[in-house]
């Protein structure tokens, strides 16, 4: 049975794992290659770095770093933040990656997720989409709006239709975070998971908001995601995801056990 | 052990040679025919569209696998490489694949659950192959694809998504895995071991 994966993330900035609510109040949370092998160990289906720097100078940091981690990870490894370019996604795949998550350049141009899918495999795309709910719509939910910039910046674009045609581009999974769960641990956006879920048969990664074990079960049941990140409460030793899949197993969710 | 690994020009070889170097083989990456024909193991991966293996035929790469199975070279498909080794796939219906099992790869039917099947899931072998030496039922693997191989006396473990599948199928020296071993954590990497030593005579 295909079971629903457990996605370890790692926010990098300059080289170091960081950690902080909506990219602000940064702490240091460690080296990257050290914390995904750690996470793999630990029972994660599988890692997404994210590269928050954000800088011409980060990306030879950045290929540094995906080069190290990829080294010793033997499950599916993603690697996003700066990607504007096919050449861009091209140089990380080299540097190890398996999957690229792109963003911002994608609302830009579009036409990346097509040229990146050429090339490399729509399994080998990520669409990453930072959603907040559009309160004065008639449904908030699937009249959601997408952002960049961390959430800051509205595009003007609908999260649903904008999810669909990354699908009939050649995106392979959509990596859904809702800005407005992001950080708090509070819990997914279920409503909104389940709306962009229905709406393309690609997988939809949620994230955002995790906290809790019945957070997970929620987005999983009522959500309809295939997979869910989680970051904050791996870090610092709170939870693994071999204790967090155990816990899910209880709770009647396929997951990938013992791992 | 020197593994030759075929580059045709379908996506990325980083994990897979990571992962062969990781478990001691000795890789080289080639599209050269002439290399393919005098290499000791081989590897087909894959990623991405039927399509692609096109470019078997035409730079003479299918020919010269076709020699080096004849001579009972061990031969690892992966993902679309596993399908070539089919008589094609509904993917592509005009490109034929190497032909050595008999049938067709086609689409996941449309339905109650996600096209692609992306993710982690069970293994259930089926025969006693050396490929799967180690493997207990029911260890998971990576798979990310649309389209796969109907379950036949060749198939050597079955998955089950929608229906069962073909995941791992293997007659004497040719081997192919739909998942993706480079991926799979530990299980992956024992088959990964499984299959540079294996040897004509059927044993490790």
């Amino acid at each position: 049975m295909i079971t629903k994966r457990i996605i370890a993330c790692l926010d990098v900035h300059g080289g170091r794992v960081v950690k902080g609510v909506q990219f602000v109040d940064l702490i240091d949370a460690g080296d990257p290659a050290t914390q995904a092998a750690r996470h793999a160990r630990e029972g994660a289906d599988e890692i997404v770095l994210l590269d928050i720097t954000a800088t011409h100078e980060g990306r030879a940091t950045l290929l540094d770093t995906v080069r190290r981690t990829a080294r010793e990870l033997f499950v599916p490894f993603c690697v996003g933040g700066g990607i504007r370019t096919a050449d861009d996604a091209a140089q990380v795949f080299d540097a190890g990656a398996d999957k690229v998550s792109v963003n911002s350049a994608a609302l830009k141009d579009p036409t990346l997720i097509d040229a990146i899918g050429r090339s490399f495999g729509a399994q080998a795309v990520v669409c990453a989409i930072d959603a907040r709910r559009d309160p004065a719509a008639a449904d908030p939910v699937r009249e959601a709006m997408v952002y960049v910039q961390g959430g800051r910046k509205p595009t003007g674009r609908r999260v649903v239709e904008w999810a669909r045609e990354a699908e009939q581009r050649g995106a392979g999974e959509i990596l859904l975070t809702s800005m407005d769960s992001d950080g708090t641990r509070a819990g997914f956006d279920c409503e909104l998971t389940a709306a962009v879920s229905e709406a393309v048969s690609i997988p939809v990664i949620a994230s955002g908001g995790a906290g809790t074990v019945e957070h997970f079960v929620d987005v999983f049941g009522r959500g309809k995601a295939d997979a869910a990140l989680a970051a904050s409460i791996f870090h610092f030793g709170i939870s693994s995801a071999r204790s967090l899949k155990e816990e899910l197993a209880k709770a009647g969710v396929s997951v990938r056990l013992p791992c | 052990m020197r593994v030759t690994v075929i580059d045709y020009k379908a996506g990325n070889l980083t994990s897979v040679l990571k992962s062969l170097r990781h478990v001691g083989a000795e890789c080289e990456v080639t599209e050269d025919p002439a290399v393919v024909a005098a290499a000791e193991r081989i590897v087909l991966p894959g990623v991405g569209h039927f399509q692609a293996t096109e470019r078997l035929d035409k730079t003479g790469l299918t020919a010269a696998v076709r020699t080096a199975i004849a001579k009972g070279l061990p031969f690892l498909g992966i993902c679309v490489g596993m399908q070539w080794l089919y008589n094609g796939s509904s993917e592509a219906p005009e490109q034929p694949g190497l032909g050595v099992f008999m049938d067709g790869c086609a689409r996941f039917p449309e339905g109650s659950e996600k096209v692609p099947h992306v993710g982690w899931n069970s293994l259930h072998p089926c025969a006693d192959t050396p490929l799967l030496a180690g493997v207990e039922a029911g260890e998971f693997v990576y798979f990310t694809h649309s389209y796969r191989a109907p379950i036949t006396t060749d198939t050597a473990a079955m998955t089950n998504y929608i229906a069962p599948f073909a995941s791992a199928v293997v007659r004497g020296n040719v081997m192919g895995v739909q998942f993706h071993p480079e991926k799979s954590g530990e299980t992956g990497l024992r088959i990964l071991t499984n299959f540079l030593n294996w040897n004509a005579e059927g044993g490790q």
